[in-house]
């Protein structure tokens, strides 16, 4: 029995991108078999997520090479649920993109570009060889690079050069970490690496190792003393690209992170302490720069760096509640980073600009708008039936068991600074009268916009909020399937069984 | 460097080349060569031919854009990579052969036709990224 | 020759960190060429260097008869040389576009989009 449905996912993305390719010259056209090639992509994902609901982890053997020679994929059930988020977002920013890139990046090939980066992510989550990984995540940083530099602004270029230096560096670590790694074992499969790792004598190398893992993938991820790339990069783009930025890119480095550390890398106390101390620092150190800022997307920059601080804490603790709390927090944010992205490029369409100082009097002028948009707000911040709450919760209880109360203390500084900058932005955004602003000339705004661009802004909106309503009231069900990936990434025996038939 | 002995070899450099590159291309699978180093001798011929007679020449003589020759090659691979999922229901990229070998090529089978996707895409970035940074100098 | 091989990489490595630490955006390109062509010579180095024919099994008999090379570490060697091509060509024509729109090439002049805003 051969699983082709776990390439799918990857399969489809790359057939899309093709003819993306061939459609270069005409704009209506990309448009159309983009958003209907994430349509079928979605309905994939949701098949393969359906498919390893029912019957558990599925692998497949590219090229039928045997593991642990050949590359294996393999779709568990964290992988699948990236797989099927990705598919969200990746639905939502295409239909955001049709309705808010403007015509000339679209003649410098966005479309397929984003298709590509899709179709890295996906690859990502799904590949179950090491190197594999590392060539998924160059073909995600390259789309980025384009992504993020595409329209040749000067602070795009600029942005651009902070996030390529050291998303570049990070690539060259990971690459020497898998040199060793081979060098130690001779083996690239991922679970063929788990029992390898396993039976070595050397522990300090190892160590040094997962050491030289963890800022490689740190780097990407934006953790601690490795985030400031994303600040200074993040805010440059136009809004859809910073929602896909936002959404999934830091994300998958946190996949990467959680698969590399429960499945190869376990049981290092020395390890669990630099990880703990590493989640603390950055709740607290995101938070601290959230507050300072004036400019609403940079306010949202920082608060991914601060929200990662959740995912890896739950890592740090290790335990099966922990990490489904982690889960529970990475499903959350991927769908509400996504949406606040898209928040503040409607905001933008609609005033202008993006400073604090200068917006005002949304509330006013568009009352229902601002309900659209209070949702992912307040699911930030974790207003108890929405979605953030849970998985604070989760980590919080996790966090007394243990006795650690630093960390409890950066959580609920950490959350309490989020609700605080969110109180903020509601105020000066939605309350306050807004200055009268000078038209700028040129500009489109989104009064100006046709029907069609309205509603191609809105729906992914409206969309996303609908998934981050799901989540919140639906919270057993999130934890449910949290519960069960957290199950099988403690037990990295199951993994390894399902990858090497044993 | 519009000398006339580059000029002149070029013009027999670039057919040589050119089958030079099919026959790296060919004996790729089980001694050294393939797709991506012939796609590069492909592209080092034309980047001769430019150094020559000059970028304008070179692109009459493609016809086409180099950037289309990406698609076309990117397809072609794709191609190859899942046909076996159809013809025999065996994992991506898995090798499908024909029974009997051809003349001078030997056996054929998907992995022949991956490597020539591999090289037209390989011809068409490079030549794609040379001529673009040639022109806004 | 191991010994060799690994004092290069080391350099290598250091090199490549040292040029990216300058102030100039063509020495960081430098740098980063340097550090990725240490990671290959790192693979290279830590996949065992053996003297031996290539990892083919004669037609006539079913195991290797005589020491071969390790075929991944060049098959990984390939691909990120491949890669780090595309990747360095990207990054000529990026540093090309920013020289001409920001004007400078001192990575110290580039706080734009850092600053308070």
């Amino acid at each position: 029995m051969i699983n082709h449905i776990v390439l799918y996912p990857i399969l489809v993305q790359l057939f899309f991108a093709i003819v993306l390719l061939f459609a270069w010259n005409s704009v209506r056209l990309q448009k159309s078999i983009s958003i209907f090639g994430c349509i079928v992509s979605l309905a994939l994902s949701i098949w393969l997520f359906i498919t390893i609901w029912t019957k558990g982890t599925l692998t497949i053997q590219a090229g039928n090479w045997e593991a642990p020679f050949g590359i294996t994929f393999v779709a568990d059930i964290f992988a699948a649920t990236l797989v099927l988020l990705t598919a969200i977002s990746g639905l939502a920013v295409s239909i955001f993109s049709a309705g808010t890139i403007l015509r000339a990046r679209f003649k410098f090939g966005y479309l397929p570009i984003f298709h590509f980066l899709l179709l890295g992510l996906n690859g990502a989550f799904l590949t179950g060889d090491i190197f594999n990984l590392y060539v998924w995540f160059e073909i995600i940083i390259i789309s980025s690079f384009v992504l993020i530099t595409i329209g040749g602004e000067k602070k795009q270029l600029e942005g651009a050069i902070k996030y390529f230096t050291l998303n570049i560096l990070a690539s060259m670590i990971f690459l020497t970490a898998i040199a060793v790694l081979y060098g130690l074992t001779g083996s690239l499969n991922m679970a063929d690496l788990a029992l390898k790792v396993a039976e070595i004598e050397n522990r300090g190398l190892v160590e040094i190792t997962a050491l030289l893992f963890l800022i490689g993938f740190g780097i990407k991820a934006a953790i601690f003393p490795l985030y400031f790339w994303l600040p200074a990069s993040y805010h440059t783009p136009p809004p859809a690209v910073m929602a896909i930025f936002g959404g999934l890119l830091t994300k998958v480095g946190v996949y990467a992170l959680i698969r590399v550390f429960t499945l190869i890398f376990v049981g290092e106390d020395f390890l669990e302490t630099i990880i703990l101390s590493i989640a603390g620092l950055t709740l607290f150190s995101g938070a601290v720069g959230a507050l300072v800022q004036n400019n609403i997307v940079k306010i949202f920059s920082y608060l991914i760096i601060c929200h990662i601080g959740f995912m890896i804490l739950g890592l740090g603790l290790y335990t099966e509640a922990a990490i489904a709390g982690a889960v529970f927090y990475l499903i959350h944010d991927i769908v509400v980073k996504t949406n606040l992205f898209m928040v503040s490029g409607l905001i933008y369409r609609i005033k202008g600009t993006f400073s604090m100082r200068d917006l005002g009097g949304l509330y006013a002028h568009y009352p229902m708008f601002s309900l659209l948009m209070i949702i992912p707000l307040f699911s930030l911040i974790g207003i108890p039936p929405l979605s953030g709450f849970w998985p604070k919760l989760a980590l919080i209880t996790e966090s007394f068991k243990i006795g650690n109360y630093w960390l409890i203390g950066a959580v609920l500084f950490a959350t309490f600074i989020t609700l605080f900058v969110i109180a903020r932005m509601w105020s000066e955004v939605f309350w306050k009268d807004g200055p009268v602003l000078n038209k700028v000339p040129n500009f489109r705004y989104f009064q100006l916009l046709n029907k069609r661009q309205k509603l191609q802004m809105i729906v992914p909106m409206v969309f996303l909020a609908m998934v981050s309503l799901y989540i919140g009231f639906g919270a057993e069900h999130i934890q449910r399937l949290s519960s069960r990936i957290a199950v099988e990434l403690m037990n990295n025996q199951l993994y390894i069984e399902a990858v090497l038939n044993k | 460097m519009k000398t006339i002995i580059l000029k002149t070899a070029s013009k027999y450099l670039l057919p040589l080349l050119l089958l030079f590159s099919v026959f790296i291309l060919l004996r790729g699978h089980y001694l050294p060569g393939g797709g991506f180093v012939g796609g590069l001798i492909a592209s080092i011929a034309f980047v001769v031919y430019a150094f020559a007679n000059g970028l304008e020449q070179t692109k009459d003589l493609l016809r086409i854009h180099p950037g289309y020759l990406m698609p076309v090659g990117l397809l072609i691979a794709f191609v190859a990579g899942i046909s076996p999922m159809f013809l025999s229901a065996l994992p991506f990229m898995t090798g499908e052969w024909f029974a009997e070998p051809l003349a001078v090529i030997g056996m054929v089978g998907s992995a022949l036709f991956f490597d020539i996707g591999v090289f037209i895409v390989v011809v068409g970035v490079s030549l794609t990224i040379i001529f673009t940074i040639t022109e806004s100098a | 020759m191991e010994f060799l091989l690994a004092l290069v990489t080391g350099l290598l490595y250091a090199a490549g960190l040292y040029m990216m630490l300058r102030r100039s955006l063509v020495k960081l390109i430098i740098g980063l060429i340097l550090i990725g062509n240490g990671a290959n010579m790192l693979i290279f180095l830590l996949g065992r260097i053996t003297k031996g024919l290539p990892p083919i099994i004669p037609e006539e008999s079913k195991v290797f008869l005589e020491p071969y090379a390790d075929p991944v570490p060049q098959a990984l060697i390939l691909t990120a040389i491949v890669i780090s091509f595309g990747l360095q060509s990207f990054a000529i024509v990026l540093i090309k576009r920013a020289y001409k729109v920001v004007k400078t090439d001192d990575l110290d002049q580039m706080n734009s989009t850092d600053e308070y805003s």
